[in-house]
């Protein structure tokens, strides 16, 4: 079985059974600071729903049918004991169900660590930092005493160094895709960074770079496709049918949204002077655009999305957001709003974690695909 | 049916809107600068200290849903690109935008100098002022309230939102009424709001007795009106809730229970305590179910999402801004579910309730995401079994009157012959 | 005979129980709900005295005249019932056919007519002369539109689709009239048909003259509202299934109930008194209508979709129950290669899914536990259930009564039973 089709965290699993006085902390979508819980001697888990292969027996109890699917699945996992294996877990300030599942885990698992993790909105000011410094603070504090090992400022310097390596890894592989679609299919590169959100960092690092190396010898061959930014998957995960479906409708992904996280720090995080100060700095300054952080600039979400066409030189767009998304839907009539007033091309559609069928998306996609030729050929 | 009698209190509250829908058309030939923001932590003290005007767009969305105008206002949203599946409130508001701005009353809305996005425990609040900044083009300023992810104001999250207030929103404040913070004027207003609050607080816990002379949920929206609006801390607000104590004082004397429009209740069945905000666009028939079966209600959370006075908070003038950091940070909407539970819980205790229920409502992620875990969480806690039922804001299509109906009937009988159970 | 009835007014069935004074169960009738439920209640109710008669009839005779005899008068009773219905459909139809046939057809139409209620005449006279009749519908609809358009495909030709029209018509008319359907319009006609056998005549007197009083009513279900009975004469649906099924099973304390509209999970206590309940939320996914959209979309009977989803034997998984795509998903499951009984099998699973959900809502399942409405007939819906109930609770008690559609009505006579010792 594949890492990323493992629901029972079987590598990290092993990783814990290698030494009795190892712990896990997990985090849900979209963005918890991994450097923290590495530094506290902890493996981050990433918990991103149990996708189509889970079965909801016990999940549906918990919520209404309008509510996404995402945290169904996340608490079927708990429910069957999946997620035993964490001592701690971490709901960033992602949307509402995200931050109500907080507490909902304070009942239902009091003996895990349970903290929300309050982005800050403030971002063009002092204020914001502070704030936000003072959360990591606690989040050492708290995560040290769970694994009984505080970090110090090496420690956490130390961290920050494996996640700059991890983040460039990512920016690597989403450069050589962008550069050759066809030598790194998404659904490839999507399961190879599923599995890093559940295997330890340095795990993950060899297995990309040798990804890369294959992928340099055997590069493939370019087909007559229409580049595509598929935009607005950045909590709950659209099933890797989906994206395989677009792929084989005549669409390279060029960019995408999903597992937002790991590339949510745009840049290296300096490793001199204060490192939580580093990180906080990184927060504020240095983040991706996405729903779930206040849009400071006024016409901010207008030029967004041509501004990611631009880097990726992308022929349109396909909005692609979870059912009942609620940062994913609200954000949409902007974001198309403004892709439109620059004439790029767009279509839209809602799926949920486990769609099982793909008909309409194959259909949709393709004549998206198709007419994006025939209008490139037109000019 | 009875006519309803028209309290002093309620005429009052009529007029006070009235007067400030006409004062918001007036305010672009009058020069009175207007700031748009939410309910949940509303600086209404503040902004009227710079002889700003606040406007509230749920109170516009919930109003248009009362009136039979916000089904036409949502079609029109989503025929814009808006999902079936989003918030309501928002959809409604940028429906009416699109249609004229004509406030529920028929007046004309102005356009904001300054959107105050207090983010107040609902994240919607967010996506809504950036899509209202897309039509408006006008400064906002972000005021971000830290959840009370575990179960209280922690001293630092109060100390980030006192510094907004005092390096961000006063120097936007400022900027855009071109007038001084004035302090003073501010604590003035600030005296006037824990006044009114005191007496909100009577008239609340006024539902401990027997009869309740008020119904806690759908009578007290409208007694929450006005201090969640624009009228806390206003010498009108303050009248306001002097003469509605003295009213519920003179019910509580003589026995009475609330006036419903259906007629008096003072024959009271149930007593029930409300989880979830009310549907507005069938609020009447959604009463009636209640007073049909003369169950009132005695306590409900919905009246706390624009400030939780009963567990003792009052605005301090003492220390304005740090009483106004601590009002965000407590309303109903930014408290952890385990927060929530035990609140339902003491209501439950404390009001002598007989029930819960739980309306559950599909704009709202922020109240109904868990809703159900507090359902079994509060039943444990209580031994009493509560009802879940589903509608929405203002959406009507979102509204199954027999299905509400059969679901509370079904409820209240159960109680009944739990009751006759317990009794034989 | 002092007795007390339950009337159960669902949104796609009407039934009614007759309880006698010691609360045993004295007769029940059922009817399709239609468009005019006042009629549907009626109907219901003189389905029910008729056989609270019949049953006084046994109490009083089958000792002496033997159970047969009995059997024999009640299919001549039904019989005779069901030709007056004939008869008047039948005045229906011609008098449709001068209304609404053009002249020049008119004649050929009141031909084809006539000679298809004639035929039917014979055959169901044929049947009752056969003592192995096979099981059909219970509702008048039903039988009759089979039996008319069977027979106007032999002789009609070219003129069916007019007749099959009349038929369509008439129906509705005959449905929503009030017809004379009791015991006493046609239990003499019945008596002559089977000989008059004196064992049975004399008792056939007295039970036609004997004064059932109905001491007490209580009305349930979705369209209870409509009866026209003072509010404490009506109760809520859920309360009359949990004592309706503690009263057919003492020892249940948790009821699910899976009928067209909604599915119910109930807890009652060791009195029948609920204690908690939780119903469907606002989306219909699951409940029996859903798969009535299946078998439509499959081309198959309501009652044929559980026996073809027991021989699949590797359950596709289905994701979603929502009714909206049903079809859509069923087309693209069965275009990609997957067999039609899988395809049921999984989605009989995602229907008790929905309900695994709904009880956990209302506390869980205990020992034992009661299955009733429609889908409880259902077998591979049982299965299913008793699968997932197994998995999440261990070992339940499962009951299930081949009288479960009437558990509403049933409970709804016992309160009236309440009522009247008050």
């Amino acid at each position: 079985m594949r890492v990323c089709d493992d629901l029972d965290f079987g590598i990290a699993r092993e990783w814990l059974a290698e030494n009795p006085g190892r712990k896990a902390c997990g985090y849900l979508p979209v963005y918890a600071p991994k450097e923290v819980i590495l530094a506290s001697g902890l493996l981050p888990v990433g918990i991103h729903g149990g996708g189509d292969r889970l079965e909801i027996i016990r999940g549906d109890a918990f919520y209404q049918s309008y509510i996404c699917h995402l945290p169904r699945s996340v608490i079927e996992l708990a429910q069957t004991g999946r997620l035993d294996f964490l001592s701690a877990l971490l709901f960033p300030s992602t949307c509402d169900v995200i931050r109500n599942l907080s507490g909902m885990w304070k009942v239902m698992y009091p003996d895990v660590v349970v903290r929300y993790l309050d982005l800050p909105q403030v971002t063009g000011t002092e204020t914001g930092g502070l704030f936000w410094e003072g959360e990591m603070r606690g989040l050492l504090r708290d995560l040290g005493a769970v694994s009984g090992r505080p970090a110090g400022e090496d420690d956490i310097r130390q961290a920050i160094r494996l996640c700059n390596s991890l983040r460039s890894m990512v920016r690597e592989l989403y450069r050589v895709r962008r550069e050759r679609p066809w030598a790194v299919p998404t659904e490839e590169l999507y399961s190879l960074l599923r599995a890093a959100e559940v295997v330890p960092v340095e795990t993950f690092l060899d297995k990309a770079r040798a990804y890369l190396a294959a992928a340099e010898e055997q590069p493939g061959a370019r087909k007559d496709k229409s580049r595509v930014i598929v935009a607005g998957a950045f909590c709950e995960q659209p099933p890797l049918g989906l994206i395989k479906t677009i792929e084989r409708a005549g669409c390279y992904i060029v960019d995408d949204d999903f597992l937002l996280g790991n590339r949510f720090l745009m840049s290296d995080v300096p490793t001199d002077g204060d490192p939580v100060r580093q990180l906080t700095n990184a927060l504020l300054h240095d983040t991706v655009r996405s729903p779930v952080l206040f849009e400071a600039s006024q016409d901010g979400k207008r030029r967004l999305m041509k501004e990611r066409v631009e880097a990726a030189r992308a022929d349109g767009i396909i909005f692609a957001a979870a059912s009942f998304c609620d940062p994913a839907l609200l954000d949409r009539p902007m974001l198309r709003a403004g892709a439109e007033a620059d004439a790029i091309p767009c279509i839209a559609f809602q799926f949920s974690e486990n769609t099982g069928q793909f008909q309409q998306f194959r259909e949709q996609a393709g004549t998206f695909a198709d007419s994006i030729k025939l209008w490139g050929d037109n000019e | 049916m009875t006519a309803p009698l028209k309290d002093r209190s309620m005429e009052l509250q009529k007029q006070m809107i009235a007067a400030h829908y006409k004062r918001l058309e007036e305010a672009p030939n009058t020069g009175e600068p207007v700031v748009y923001t939410f309910v949940p932590g509303n600086l209404t003290e503040l902004i009227r200290s710079f002889d700003a005007l606040p406007l509230l767009p749920e109170i516009n969305a919930l109003q248009s849903g009362m009136r039979g105008k916000s089904g036409d206002y949502i079609s029109v949203a989503e025929k814009a690109g808006h999902s079936e599946d989003v918030c309501t409130y928002v959809k409604c508001d940028i429906g009416m935008l699109k249609s004229g701005n004509i406030s529920p009353i028929g007046t004309r809305l102005p356009k904001p100098d300054l959107l105050l996005l207090s983010y107040t425990g609902c994240y919607t609040f967010m996506k809504w002022f950036e899509l209202l900044r897309e039509e408006y083009h006008c400064p906002t300023v972000f005021l971000h309230i830290p959840y009370q992810g575990e179960g209280r104001i922690a001293p630092e999250h109060r100390e980030y939102v006192v510094r907004q207030i005092r390096d961000d929103l006063i120097p936007a404040l400022e900027r855009i009424t071109g007038r001084r913070y004035d302090e003073d004027r501010l604590k003035e207003s600030l005296k006037l709001s824990a006044s009114s609050e005191d007496d909100l607080v009577a008239v609340l816990e006024s539902a401990k007795h027997r009869p309740s002379p008020i119904d806690a949920y759908f009578g007290a929206v409208y007694y929450v009106g006005p201090i969640f609006s624009a009228f806390r801390g206003t010498p009108e607000g303050s009248e306001y809730y002097g003469s509605l104590r003295e009213e519920v004082e003179q019910r509580v004397a003589l026995k009475l229970g609330p006036v419903t429009p259906e007629g008096p209740l003072d024959d009271q069945r149930y007593r029930l305590v409300v989880e979830g905000p009310p549907n507005w666009t069938s609020f009447r028939q959604f009463w009636k179910m209640f007073t049909d079966e003369q169950a009132v209600v005695v306590a409900s959370t919905y009246t706390k999402v624009g400030g939780v006075y009963d567990d003792g908070f009052r605005h301090d003038a003492a220390d304005p801004l740090g009483t106004m950091a601590d009002y965000c940070g407590g309303c109903y909407t930014n408290l952890n579910l385990p927060g929530r539970i035990d609140m339902l819980v003491n209501y439950i205790r404390d009001y002598e309730a007989d029930g819960f229920v739980i309306n559950s409502v599909k704009s709202c992620n922020s109240f109904s995401a868990g809703q159900l875990l507090m359902l079994r969480e509060v039943e444990k806690r209580t031994g009493l079994p509560g009802a879940f039922i589903e509608s929405d804001l203002v959406d009507p299509r979102y509204f199954s009157a027999a299905n509400i109906k059969n679901r509370l009937e079904s409820y209240l009988q159960m109680l009944e012959s739990r009751r006759s159970r317990a009794r034989s | 005979m002092r007795c007390v009835v339950g009337v159960d007014l669902g949104s796609t069935t009407t039934k009614a129980v007759i309880l006698d004074e010691q609360r045993n169960v004295l007769g029940r009738g059922i009817t399709n709900s239609r468009s005019n439920y006042d009629l549907a209640v009626d109907v219901a109710r003189t389905e029910a005295f008729v056989a609270a008669r019949f049953e006084l009839l046994r109490r009083r005779v089958a000792g002496v005249a033997g159970v047969a005899v009995l059997e024999r008068l009640f299919r001549a009773f039904r019989l005779e019932q069901m030709l007056y219905e004939f008869k008047r459909l039948h005045a229906l139809m011609e008098e449709e056919c001068g209304r609404s046939v053009p002249p020049e057809r008119r004649r050929e139409t009141i031909e084809a007519v006539t000679e298809i209620f004639r035929r039917i005449e014979a055959e169901e006279s044929a049947a009752f002369a056969q003592p192995e009749a096979p099981r059909r519908s219970d509702f008048f609809r039903d039988f009759a539109g089979s039996s008319f358009t069977r027979i106007a495909e032999e002789i009609a030709g070219p003129g069916f689709d007019r007749l099959q029209g009349l038929f369509d018509k008439c129906i509705i008319l005959v449905e929503n009239e009030p017809l004379a359907l009791g015991f006493r319009d046609h239990i003499g006609a019945a008596l002559a048909r089977i000989g008059r056998p004196p064992e049975v005549a004399s008792a056939v007197n007295e039970a036609v003259n004997e004064e059932i009083p109905e001491i007490a009513t209580v009305g349930t279900g979705y369209g209870r509202a409509r009866l026209p009975f003072p509010k404490e004469q009506i109760r809520s649906e859920i309360l009359c299934h949990g004592l309706g099924a503690h009263a057919m099973f003492p020892d249940t304390r948790t009821v699910l109930d899976i009928g067209g509209q909604d599915t119910k999970a109930i807890q009652v206590d060791a009195g029948g008194i609920v204690t908690s309940f939780q119903m469907n939320d606002r989306c219909a996914a699951g409940c029996g209508r859903y798969l009535g959209y299946i078998a439509d979309e499959m081309n198959l009977g309501l009652h044929e979709l559980g026996p073809l989803a027991e021989r699949g034997t590797r359950p596709t998984r289905i994701n979603s129950t929502c009714t909206v795509f049903a079809g859509a998903e069923l087309r693209d499951r069965l275009s990609l290669g997957e067999k039609r009984e899988d395809i049921l099998a999984g989605l009989h699973r995602a229907i008790m899914l929905r309900a695994m959900s709904l009880l956990a809502r209302s506390g869980g399942v205990f020992d034992e536990f009661t299955f009733t409405g429609g889908v409880a007939r259902n077998p591979a819906a049982v299965r299913a259930l008793r699968a997932l109930v197994s998995d999440s609770y261990g070992e339940r008690v499962l009951n299930i009564s081949p009288d479960s559609i009437y558990t509403g009505a049933l409970g709804a006579a016992l309160f009236a039973g309440k009522v009247a010792e008050r």
